[in-house]
């Protein structure tokens, strides 16, 4: 089977923080990010964070591959805003209702720096992030429901069965003559399918967790500790000290706006 | 203990309610009183161990040692208990494995030891065991058998099992009950003398019974023209892991070939690639005996004229389901390939008179017992009259006369032409259909 939750195992410090702390980092980023839409501050922010990526626990060919994404969205995001964007300043250039101008461009480059800046870490922080481990972490740290967690948690374990069963049906559809028919209704047909499928293995996979005890009134313990100290703090501290030195930055250079207001 | 009766007796249900899994009062009716250590089976969770069928679905997590201490975790026992359970359980079971390694990375038997294993740290009293070796190949049967064994001999617990191929579990039982379609028990007592008294009429109703093995008809062997042949051809699995190369084989009208091989040897990847399904990885496959005007080439064919020419069965039934109701189903390559609808109809009401499906005409192909959907999946393969059927595993996990039905379909079908190329690991299905056998040996581990 295609398995998309194997167990994330490294040696780097990182990869022994507990997952929470990086979900909270990422979120202090994010937050901090979005108060402004300046470019002074989404700079700060990416160089502190492309400087700290040496200790991230992941190979600079990897990041490139994963980060991929991020980076094509952060540029066509640029690009439309660059041509449809408010026009403020000196016109550049002028083509039906694409309007390029000083102020779009500085609104586009704001934009990329900032997708950017908060994309990154959170990619960077969740790649070495074990599912497990961030499930245990939400239960004994953050004491989210058990059932909750854990369903999602043996739920994700599902969604590699049905990379899997999606082929089958693919090939199961041309060797009963199906698949000739448009794409979009095949689409549909097969997505239908794969619906069924999970339905059932998901209601099997209950059973068998129920059958474990899944639910049960007594107090659920914890075979793996969740543990919330110094390095996790520090990672909190570390994400803080970023988020206020680009707010710092861009406040000082006066292009502070808060929650793009004039 | 071994739990016997006709597909439809209730055998897995009477297990689910004893492990106290069955639902509410809203999903179905419940009369009488089930009883585990005097209370309700809700309440004895853990007391009852429960291992299913299906290897996939009973993994819980994504850790072997994680998986194992999921119960236990449940029951609210403390940390430092858990791991010794943990390591005990997992020893029980013969699995010798770091704590960490990937569940995803198991086979089939050691998926199932894994499940066992699970439900061994919670301490049962009482171990029910629902068709738990149905999925597994002869290597994981063993495997989770002798684990079995080997558990009882340290514990003693109560020990259920349901199984329709006796032989696996016979030596462990020392009583057999057999359930009655409809309700009531047909035969308690020990083995031997329930088998004497029922062996005959079990096996009538689909029970493996080792003195009464399903008979296979014999037939004449006359080998018409090649239709598809191979050379050097190798298959790789999606993501390109290379599985086997250099495979050179030929398939003629009127004659059966069975591949044979251990799991992950590649079997189902060859044949879907014989099928037109997916390219090959090195070499060719050539069905210029089929091809009729195309060229040679079944994965350049369109999805219709794939339907004439090769009827794939696929291992896993529900995969091949487009349809609401079996009628339906067995119209859908009619349909494509535009015949009459009374044709079509005339056609479908012979097929599932063959079959045994006409009185199942108005349901829908979800609904059907495990032979029922076995039998449609081959159904709707025979349906556009392919002069080649490529069957991945049909017998797994069928009863004996759901095996003997197709064995005798299959024999009919060779006697009138149509060339077989089958998957399988039934020895016994080998020995009766079989013209050829291609062993496979297995794959070779590369990085």
């Amino acid at each position: 089977m295609t398995a998309i939750l194997t167990p994330v195992r490294g040696t780097q410090a990182i990869f022994r923080v507990n997952p929470v702390a990086k979900l909270g980092a990422a979120l202090i980023l994010g937050i901090a990010l979005l108060l402004s839409l300046d470019w002074v501050s989404a700079l700060v922010a990416l160089s502190c964070e492309v400087v700290l990526f040496a200790w991230a626990g992941v190979g600079a060919r990897r990041l490139a591959l994963r980060a991929l994404p991020i980076v094509i969205a952060a540029a066509f995001a640029g690009v439309t805003i660059a041509l449809y964007g408010q026009a403020s300043g000196a016109i550049r250039f002028e083509f039906l209702f694409a309007r390029i101008s000083d102020g779009s461009l500085a609104l586009a480059g704001a934009t990329v720096l900032r997708i950017l800046a908060i994309g990154l870490p959170a990619l960077v922080l969740f790649l070495t992030v074990d599912p497990t481990d961030l499930a245990d972490g939400l239960g004994q740290v953050l004491h989210l429901p058990a059932r909750f967690v854990l369903g999602a948690l043996a739920a994700l374990r599902l969604a590699g069965l049905f990379l899997d069963d999606w082929r089958s049906l693919e090939l199961a559809r041309r060797a009963r003559g199906a698949a000739d028919r448009g794409r979009l209704r095949r689409f549909a047909g097969q997505a239908f399918a794969l619906l069924v499928l999970s339905i059932r293995r998901g209601s099997k996979l209950a059973t068998a967790m129920e059958a474990r005890g899944f639910g049960a009134s007594t107090r659920r313990t914890w075979a793996r500790p969740s543990r919330f100290g110094w390095p996790e703090l520090l990672l909190l501290a570390i994400g803080l000290a970023v988020a206020a030195a680009a707010i710092m930055a861009a406040i000082l250079a006066g292009t502070w706006k808060f929650l793009g207001g004039q | 203990m071994l739990l016997l009766g006709a597909s439809g007796a209730g055998k897995s249900t009477l297990v689910q309610a004893l492990a106290g899994v069955l639902g509410g009062e809203d999903e179905g009716d419940q009369l009488g009183e089930l009883l585990v250590d005097g209370v309700r089976p809700e309440r004895a969770r853990g007391r009852v161990g429960l291992v299913l069928q299906d290897p996939d679905s009973q993994v819980i997590l994504a850790r072997v040692g994680d998986d194992v201490a999921f119960g236990c975790e449940n029951l609210g026992i403390a940390r430092d208990e858990i791991w010794r359970r943990v390591r005990e359980s997992l020893d029980a079971v013969g699995l010798d494995l770091p704590l960490d390694h990937p569940t995803a990375r198991l086979s089939g038997g050691q998926k199932q030891r894994l499940a066992l294993a699970g439900v061994l740290a919670m301490r049962p009293g009482l171990l029910l065991l629902d068709e738990p070796t149905a999925n597994l190949d002869p290597q994981g049967v063993l495997e989770v058998r002798d684990a079995v064994a080997r558990v009882l001999d340290d514990r003693d617990s109560t020990f259920i099992v349901i199984e329709h191929r006796i032989s696996t579990w016979i030596d462990l039982v020392d009583r057999v009950v057999v359930l009655e379609p409809g309700g009531g028990v047909l035969a308690d007592g020990s083995p031997d003398e329930v088998l004497a008294r029922e062996g005959r009429s079990l096996a009538e109703s689909g029970v493996w019974v080792p003195r009464f093995p399903p008979r296979a008809p014999v037939r004449q062997v006359t080998p018409g023209p090649t239709l598809l042949r191979t050379e050097q051809l190798g298959v790789a699995r999606a993501g390109g892991v290379s599985l086997q190369s250099g495979v050179s084989l030929q398939v003629a009208a009127g004659t059966a070939l069975a591949i044979t091989g251990p799991n992950g040897s590649g079997k189902s990847t060859l044949g879907l690639t014989l099928g037109g399904l997916l390219a090959p990885a090195s070499g060719r496959v050539d069905a210029a005996g089929l091809a009729g005007g195309l060229g040679t080439d079944p994965l350049r064919w369109k999805s219709r004229e794939l339907v004439t020419r090769i009827g794939s069965v696929f291992q896993d039934p529900e995969h091949q389901f487009l349809a609401g109701t079996v009628r339906e189903e067995l119209a859908v390559g009619p349909r494509v390939l535009r015949r009459p609808e009374a044709e079509t109809a005339d056609r479908v009401d012979d097929l599932a008179e063959r079959l045994r499906l006409t009185g199942l005409l108005a349901a829908n192909p979800f609904t059907l017992s495990g032979g029922e959907k076995r039998r449609l999946s081959v159904a709707t393969a025979l349906i556009t009259r392919p002069p080649l059927l490529l069957l991945d595993e049909p017998t797994f996990g069928q009863d004996s006369r759901t095996w003997s039905e197709l064995v005798a379909l299959f024999t009919e079908l060779l006697v009138e032409g149509t060339a077989l190329v089958a998957i399988t690991h039934d020895t016994q299905f080998v020995a009766a259909i079989a013209d050829a056998e291609l062993s496979l040996e297995p794959a070779a581990v590369s990085g």
